[in-house]
């Protein structure tokens, strides 16, 4: 609607920039700014009244100053939207990455995105099968799930979204995932290990990537995955994909969102993240999932980072109140060499519940999850108490248990990174390393299982 | 410009400025071009401030704000049962008809079906003196709820005419002389409570067939309680399975700020699963509100407001109503939203000044009352409390611990154990005990308190024990201490686990509940008996028999055969010691 440029820029303050103009401004307006060297930057309104109109500049204010100037585009940020997006990379801002040609529009998706109706959401119960034994026998995936994975700088968090991306599959389908990757602030060596290992096993082609790197504008970050999801909730319920969006890493999202709290000076909550965080992510988090009458879905894998390992830290604390779970990653069991160093025990599937059992992976899969993770818990408990006692003070239970739970980290978790193990592969393996606990001491396990897969006990 | 129409001068989020009306607090607004709706939060001279119910993207100054003169009020009469609501009223069903999958703005929906026809049966009859809140007709609402059509708050006299008949919510059912006329639709403001003649303290226990709840830390009928817990610790499925089994007539289930996935578990499940009171479909008695996490931070603040004021409304035709908000944490933090938006003065961690005295108002409405026409009815309200970190020394945790009875304070180590549900025996309490432990002698034993203190003290000793063990092992107590802890083991797997979604082991009515006790202390006594005799611990504990009475309880009929059971765990314990 506008077009005309402004140049009464009053005050320019970290990612900020405020002016006084001259006509109304719409809330979310996309801003173009023309610096007095003629660079180009973009941006979008916070605050906008009679008075004044705060921007947030995505790239950053450097090089503005009080000439620069400001033109309001009329209009909320949209993502032109269409089935060209598969095979395209795209920057943090949706332009062309890969020296592609300028995304044929299908349409424009406002990137927000307006809330699913929970009345119009349809319960997701599909299993998806990761090849990764820890995944699908104790924190089942289920197809339209958002499952983060908890991690921490230095541990191979990377590698095991790769291997997901590359393995997962809807038991017994072999319907591919479109995956749409989301890069917030990672470093180039990680961006391309991620595209080389997308273009090394072909799935490049049958990808999305919207690319923010570490250099990059931090606050375009705050646009990159709504972008992504923009693109993921087009392909899943307009054109019906099953999509599975895999985005990292939401602690630098977080990061760019505190820097526009602390520029407008607001209150901060904890640890000097906006109030809001919350809010703001579960506008991420939330557009996962399955509607009624649409045949695609949406499945979330994002990788958070937990600053100083702490789970109780505000990202993943508040991320874990908003997610269907989260699987955590343990420096401590990568320290011990085991790869996917996942910790079962705080993980959990909230989903997994609705989509194990006979009809999906296969009768006795609750029975060995529950038994498998309480026999282990047990065991890891009782590392401590040897340590204080020694071995010789356990009785005969408390010996199984602890020699268990070595096994189960050595035999259970480990797998190589191309291992795929199938999900009735993965029982078994479960029922092997059962058997070196007496049945007696096996109180979560259904006799009527016991009979029929234990290897040397069953009828 | 007159007093009634005004402009739009600053957009912040969901807080938006207006001048050139002159606004009433709390009266609703309509904003903008698309006319959103809004509600006056701050008058600042000839400025109000408005918190906008919908998304503001895309509103710009100079935008028309019109007065509805209304304040934000819900829609009461029949066919409010079985709905599902945003925070605002607005039924997601009739949203999804106009707008689609997704939420899209400026759609007003009625929050009761204007057109549907019901039957309205009156009970008054013409000349008849009849006072606010007077019942003066009923429509069967759903299969099992009677919905009495009550005189509003405000109006009383004598009755003109009324007819029994099928009228809409709309229609005059009933005119008082004085002209009034009185349909079944009434509207209530949510941020005022309704009317009653007194409140009483409670005496009846809310049951909920879980046995940590009944048991140890009951909750009365007109209580209310505060579950606080780290994610993933059980509060959704708590509160989930008190919407299912607790024993109230009317169920107000309200999503704050939570999961979308959640509210479609209970949309899926609520109309197959039966109510254990009734034998009929669990629905019949629910009413939902949905406004989660992405859902905008105005109409969440609101979303307790509509579902309170639904809940009085029932518990004023006598019912006794249950509430269940999963999260109060999320309207705490919609309030420091909108508040930080206002530039207020934060108090603690960024909460407004005013939390805890909102919180306070807001449990306040929980209550047993003689209501207006004179009936017993009663609103019991259970908060989740999502505290940052699981650390309840935080602002929401700490404001709600002031006011409610009852502490149920989940237990991230519990749940990380897969104990469930994962309710600390040791922090939480309740403070009705006293109140109630006359009705559980009157209608379940009338040992029961003693019971429970038994069971109580047994877990208090283990935890001291425990510390011993954590140093030298449990093979260094003498006996009978290790007797103790396995019977306290009884308790924690046998009594206190409960698994949340077994068909037969969710719900245990309080007889088996009591019995199941007894027979953890018969067990200890038999064990005591027969160790004095000379059996040997091993063997005592490990007798088949009581491995049976304790796995039996997944079947149904439990209750009928704990006592066979029992009597053959003491012969078993008995025939143990004599090996010896
Ligand atoms: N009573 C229970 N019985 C069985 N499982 C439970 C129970 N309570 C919680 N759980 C398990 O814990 C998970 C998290 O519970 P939930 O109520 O969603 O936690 P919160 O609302 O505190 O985040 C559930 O998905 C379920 O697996
Ligand atoms: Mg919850």
């Amino acid at each position: 609607m506008s077009g005309k440029e402004y140049r009464t820029i009053t005050d320019v303050k970290g990612p900020l920039v405020f002016l006084e103009k001259t006509e109304p401004v719409a809330f979310g307006e996309i801003v173009q700014l023309r610096l007095t060297d003629g660079t180009m930057k973009n941006g979008q309104v916070l605050d906008t009244s009679d008075d004044m109109v705060v921007v947030q500049v995505f790239e950053g204010t450097a090089g503005v100053d009080l000439g620069s100037s400001v033109k309001f585009m009329g209009d909320v940020f949209k993502l032109p939207v269409s089935k060209d997006l598969i095979g395209r990379i795209l920057d943090g801002a949706g332009r062309p990455r890969d020296g592609g040609p300028a995304i044929v529009a299908e349409g424009e998706a406002d990137i927000i995105g307006a809330a699913i109706n929970p009345y119009s959401r349809q319960s997701p119960h599909d299993f998806i099968q990761t090849g990764i034994s820890a995944i699908d026998c104790c924190t089942t995936l289920v197809r339209g799930q958002k499952l983060p994975i908890f991690s921490a700088s230095g541990l191979p968090h990377n590698d095991i979204a790769l291997q997901i991306a590359r393995q997962a599959k809807l038991k017994g389908s072999d319907e591919e995932f479109i995956v749409v990757f989301c890069a917030m602030g990672i470093t180039a060596e990680e961006y391309n290990f991620f595209r080389s290992d997308l273009e090394r096993t072909g799935a490049l082609e049958n990808a999305v990537l919207f690319v923010n790197l570490a250099d990059d504008p931090a606050v375009e970050r705050l646009i990159t995955p709504r972008l992504a999801l923009t693109a993921a909730e087009y392909l899943a319920f307009e054109q019906d994909y099953h999509v599975l969006v895999v985005y990292t890493d939401v602690t630098n999202y977080c990061d760019a969102l505190r820097q526009i709290g602390a520029a407008r000076e607001e209150v901060p909550g904890r640890r000097g993240y906006p109030g809001y965080m919350y809010t703001d992510l579960a506008m991420l988090y939330e557009r996962a999932g399955l509607v009624k009458g649409k045949k695609g879905s949406i499945t979330q894998f994002p990788i958070l980072t937990m600053p100083g390992d702490d789970i109780t830290h505000p990202i993943p604390d508040l991320s874990g109140y908003i997610t269907e779970g989260q699987i955590v990653i343990s420096r401590e069991l990568h320290g011990s060499g085991i790869y996917p160093p996942i910790n079962v025990l705080p993980s959990l599937s909230r989903l997994m519940g609705g989509c194990i059992g006979e009809k999906t992976t296969r009768e006795d899969h609750k029975s060995v999850s529950d038994q498998m993770y309480a026999a282990y818990a047990q065991g890891r408990e009782l590392r401590g108490l040897v340590a204080i006692v020694g071995e010789d003070a356990l009785n005969e239970r408390d010996k199984q248990l602890l020699d268990f739970s070595g096994l189960f980290e050595d035999k259970f978790l480990r797998q190589s990174r191309d291992e795929n193990r199938s999900i009735d592969e993965t029982l078994d393996l479960c029922w092997d390393l059962m058997q070196n606990i007496s049945t007696k001491y096996l109180v979560r396990l259904d006799q009527k299982w016991i009979d029929k897969y234990h290897p040397t006990e069953k009828k | 410009m007159s007093d009634e129409n005004g402009v739009i001068y600053r957009i912040s989020g969901p807080v938006v400025t207006a001048t050139g009306i002159r606004s009433r607090m709390y009266e609703v607004v309509r904003v903008g071009h698309e006319g959103l709706m809004g509600e006056v939060i701050e008058l600042h001279g000839d400025k109000s401030v408005i918190q906008v119910y919908e998304d503001t993207s895309g509103i710009r100054p100079g935008e028309p704000v019109v007065r509805t003169g209304q304040t934000l009020s819900v829609q009461l009469g029949p066919g409010l049962l079985t709905q599902i609501y945003d925070g605002i009223q607005r039924p997601l069903p009739v949203l999804e008809k106009t707008m689609g999958t997704f939420i899209e703005r400026g759609v007003d929906a009625d929050g009761l079906d204007l057109e549907k026809v019901w039957d309205f049966e009156a009970t008054v009859s013409v000349g008849d003196e009849v006072a606010p809140g007077a019942v003066i007709g009923t429509v069967q609402e759903t299969e099992t709820i009677v919905h009495k059509v009550m005189l509003p708050p405000n109006h009383s006299g004598k009755v003109a005419s009324i007819e029994s008949g099928s009228f809409n919510v709309t229609q005059t059912v009933c005119t008082l002389e004085d002209g009034t006329e009185i349909q079944m639709m009434q509207k209530w403001p949510v941020r005022t409570p309704r009317p009653y003649h007194q409140k009483y303290a409670p005496d009846t226990p809310l049951i909920t067939g879980m046995r940590i709840l009944d048991f140890l830390f009951p909750l009365a009928k007109g209580g209310a309680a505060g579950i606080p817990g780290p994610f993933g610790s059980g509060k959704t499925v708590t509160q989930q399975s008190l919407a299912k089994y607790s024993d109230a007539q009317i169920v107000v289930y309200i999503g704050c700020g939570e999961r979308g996935n959640e509210m479609t578990e209970v949309l899926d499940e609520f109309p197959h699963l039966i109510d254990p009171n009734t034998g009929k479909p669990l629905m019949n008695r629910t009413v939902m509100i949905a406004n989660t996490s992405n859902m905008p931070v105005a109409a969440r603040e609101a979303s307790v407001y509509t579902g309170i004021t639904i809940a009085e409304y029932f518990r004023d035709m006598g019912y006794d109503v249950a509430l269940m908000a999963d999260s109060t944490s999320r309207w705490a933090e919609a309030m420091r939203e909108i508040s930080s938006r206002l530039e207020e003065m934060p108090g603690e961690e960024g909460y407004p000044a005013y939390l805890s005295s909102r919180l306070a108002e807001f449990y306040e409405r929980a209550g047993r009352v003689e209501t207006l026409e004179g009936e017993d009815g009663s609103v019991t309200v259970i908060g989740a409390v999502s505290p940052p970190g699981g650390d309840i020394s935080e602002p929401v945790s700490q404001g709600t611990l002031r006011i409610v009875k009852v502490f149920w304070g989940l237990d991230a180590g519990l749940a990380r154990q897969r104990h469930f549900p994962a309710i600390n025996w040791l922090s939480s309490y309740s403070l009705y005990p006293q109140s109630l432990d006359q009705w559980f002698r009157d209608n379940i034993a009338t040992d029961f308190p003693e019971i429970r203190t038994e069971i109580s003290s047994l877990l208090q000793v283990e935890a001291e024990l425990q510390e011993i063990v954590q140093l030298v092992g449990s093979d260094a107590l003498p006996v009978d201490q290790q007797l103790t802890l396995e019977v306290a083991r009884m308790i924690r797997e046998f009594f206190l686990q409960q698994n949340g979604f077994h068909d037969v082991d969710a719900y245990t009515g309080l007889e088996q509940q009591y019995k199941m006790a007894k027979a953890i202390l018969t067990f200890q006594d038999s064990a005591k008996k027969a160790l004095a005799a000379g059996g040997l611990l091993e063997d005592v504990v490990n007798v088949p028999a009581r491995t049976n009475l304790m796995r039996d309880r997944f079947e149904p009929g439990y209750v009928d055969r704990v006592d066979g059971l029992v009597d053959e765990m003491n012969q078993q314990i008995a025939a143990a010691a004599e090996e010896n």
